[in-house]
């Protein structure tokens, strides 16, 4: 097998060059034929830093995601985590990364505790490690010790997302990739989801990035945000650098400017959209 | 707290420190058997529930021979009985391990841990391999229980079978139903709707070209060619023999030579075939939950 050369201090934690990805839309009317969910798109993150992606459901935010995390394929450009590209070197990459979405995603009969013993084994770790750290993490994350035992489909939807915080704090990962981790989140699990991002990079030294509808929290939490709309990379730097550079005084005025529609407009559709296309 | 691991840890992975790998791997493999173990304690009423199931389609099949007697034929019941009897645990067996094997990915699926499950630094191999151990050691429990309520029902003796080879002939036999398992376990990745399904398929294409229920003299010459390539028709011989006419291991080569060289071929084969399945899966945005 081919050796691995040693990774570079200096390796850029994420480095993606014209990244595309197409996916096969079958219309009863136009027939099949392929569709972009990313259009070469060019990025770099230093190790140690926070970068938020905005953009619309459908906009890519998902796929960039799940691209990162060797889920995917590209179709084109290349992108690499930490100096290892993602298709060659895929293992390495999965070693370092892990990941929180919007659904916690767990076996729901399992208890949290089970649940975290088996996707701890899939990193190396032993059953003495995992009963000694388990506990801890979910202490952490501030998960009450009496349910530990219980069903995941008796808990919350909050209390199952910091279930799954605990799973990404257990691997320490160096790169977190987050997907929309707080939607549907009420606001004071929302701003426990922000202390943990807070701890990861303060304590953990991740680098993190975060796919978010939520533009107070990319600004609070990111050095840099990204605008992404239909595949495209639109802009990435300061919050602030930003707003100037359209003369907006939010985030949400930027993102109008740069994209041409708020938020919120089209959601309905892009949402369809995406079904289709991402089906 | 886990010591946090630094980028060059990742080559800790690389093959170059291939025993701390392997280490990792084999962890990795308990911990499918671990979680299968935790969801089996979970629905164990809807286990005993299935097995009663089988149990009742048991003696559908195995009453035949009864019926023929009571229809004026004339065989030797209890040898017919049990001859019945080891086609429908063989048969139940290998659905317990391409359900398994199947449900690797349909039921993370479903579940919606998929993407967690596969950007997991786990080779494939060990992560079917821990739901392939799961399975033959579960099957090898609900077997074993099968053949003995129904053989108890029927008041069947046993005095000379040698139990011990038919139950290394069905270990043997299990390394091929892996493979072709793992063969199996693709069709969910490439079809998430259907996918599962048509591992019966495969389980009953196997099954009935291996003499289930009948010498595999009686089928069409195409079958009977297709027979010689099933590990199915070997274990089914073997266990027979061993059960009813009490033949040892050693006389038995002639049914584990080919068990163990369809073995051989079957793992490599159904990893490969996984791999592509998992590749074109990765391509077409087919690795994510439904639901």
């Amino acid at each position: 097998m081919k050796e691995l050369s040693p990774v570079p201090p200096d390796a850029l934690a994420v480095e993606t060059h014209d990244l595309r990805k197409e996916f096969v839309r079958k219309d009863r009317d136009r027939g099949k034929r392929r569709v972009a969910a990313l259009e070469r798109v060019t990025l770099a993150i230093a190790r140690g830093e926070c970068v938020a992606i905005l953009g619309q459901n459908g906009s890519g935010k998902s796929t960039l995601v799940r691209l990162l995390s060797t889920l995917l394929l590209p179709d084109g450009g290349s992108a690499r985590v930490f100096g290892y590209d993602v298709v060659r070197e895929d293992k390495a990459v999965r070693r370092l990364v892990n990941r929180v979405s919007v659904e916690a995603s767990f076996f729901k009969k399992m208890s949290p505790s089970e649940n975290l013993h088996y996707a701890a084994r899939f990193y190396g770790m032993t059953p003495s490690e995992t009963s000694e750290q388990i506990p801890a993490i979910l202490e952490r994350v501030g998960f009450p010790p009496d349910r530990r035992t219980e069903p995941m489909e008796n808990l919350s939807r909050g209390m199952q997302q910091k279930v799954a915080l605990a799973r990404a704090l257990l691997t320490s990962p160096v790169l977190l990739l987050l997907d929309e981790p707080t939607t549907g989140l009420d606001p004071r699990s929302k701003l426990e989801v922000q202390d943990f991002v807070r701890e990861m990079r303060s304590v953990h030294d991740s680098t993190i990035l975060l796919c978010t509808h939520d533009l107070a929290e990319a600004e609070k939490l990111a050095e840099r945000v990204g605008i992404l709309d239909r595949g495209r990379l639109l802009a990435l730097e300061p919050a602030a650098d930003l707003k100037g550079r359209f003369g907006a005084d939010t985030l949400e005025e930027a993102f109008f400017a740069a994209t041409g529609r708020g938020f919120e407009d089209e959601e309905d559709e892009l949402d369809a959209e995406e079904r289709k296309v991402l089906a | 707290m886990r010591e946090k691991p630094s980028v060059s840890q990742a080559e800790a992975w690389h093959p170059r420190n291939s025993l701390l790998e392997l280490k990792h791997e084999l962890i990795g493999l308990a911990g499918v058997v671990e979680r299968n173990v935790y969801l089996t304690r979970r629905y164990i009423y809807w286990d005993l529930a299935f097995f009663v199931w089988t149990v009742a389609n048991t003696l559908t099949i195995v009453f035949i021979a009864k019926g023929i007697e009571a229809s004026g034929g004339e065989i030797d019941v209890d040898r017919a009985t049990t001859t019945l009897l080891i086609g429908a645990v063989v048969w139940a067996y290998l659905g317990i391990i391409f359900e398994f094997l199947t449900e690797t990915v349909a039921w993370e699926r479903w579940e919606g841990t998929i993407e967690y499950t596969f950007m997991a630094p786990l080779s494939r191999a060990m992560h079917l391999g821990g739901s392939g151990v799961f399975a033959v050691l579960y099957g090898l429990v609900r077997a074993i229980l099968l053949f003995a309520v129904v053989a108890a029902f029927f008041g069947l003796q046993f005095d000379d079978a040698n139990f011990a080879a038919a139950l290394v002939i069905l270990i043997v036999a299990s390394v091929s139903f892996f493979g072709i398992g793992m063969m199996t376990a693709v069709l969910p990745l490439i079809s998430p709707e259907k996918g599962a399904q048509l591992g019966f398929v495969a389980q009953g294409m196997l099954l009935v070209v291996s003499g289930v229920y009948y010498p595999v003299e009686v089928l069409p010459g195409w079958m009977q060619w297709l027979a010689t390539i099933s590990p199915a028709t070997y274990a089914l011989d073997g266990i027979r023999a061993s059960i009813l006419d009490g033949a040892s291991l050693g006389s038995l080569w002639h049914d584990i030579w080919p068990l163990l060289i369809i073995g051989a071929a079957c793992i490599p084969l159904g990893l490969a075939i996984f791999n592509r399945g998992e590749v074109y899966a990765k391509r077409h945005g087919k690795l994510k939950r439904s639901g």
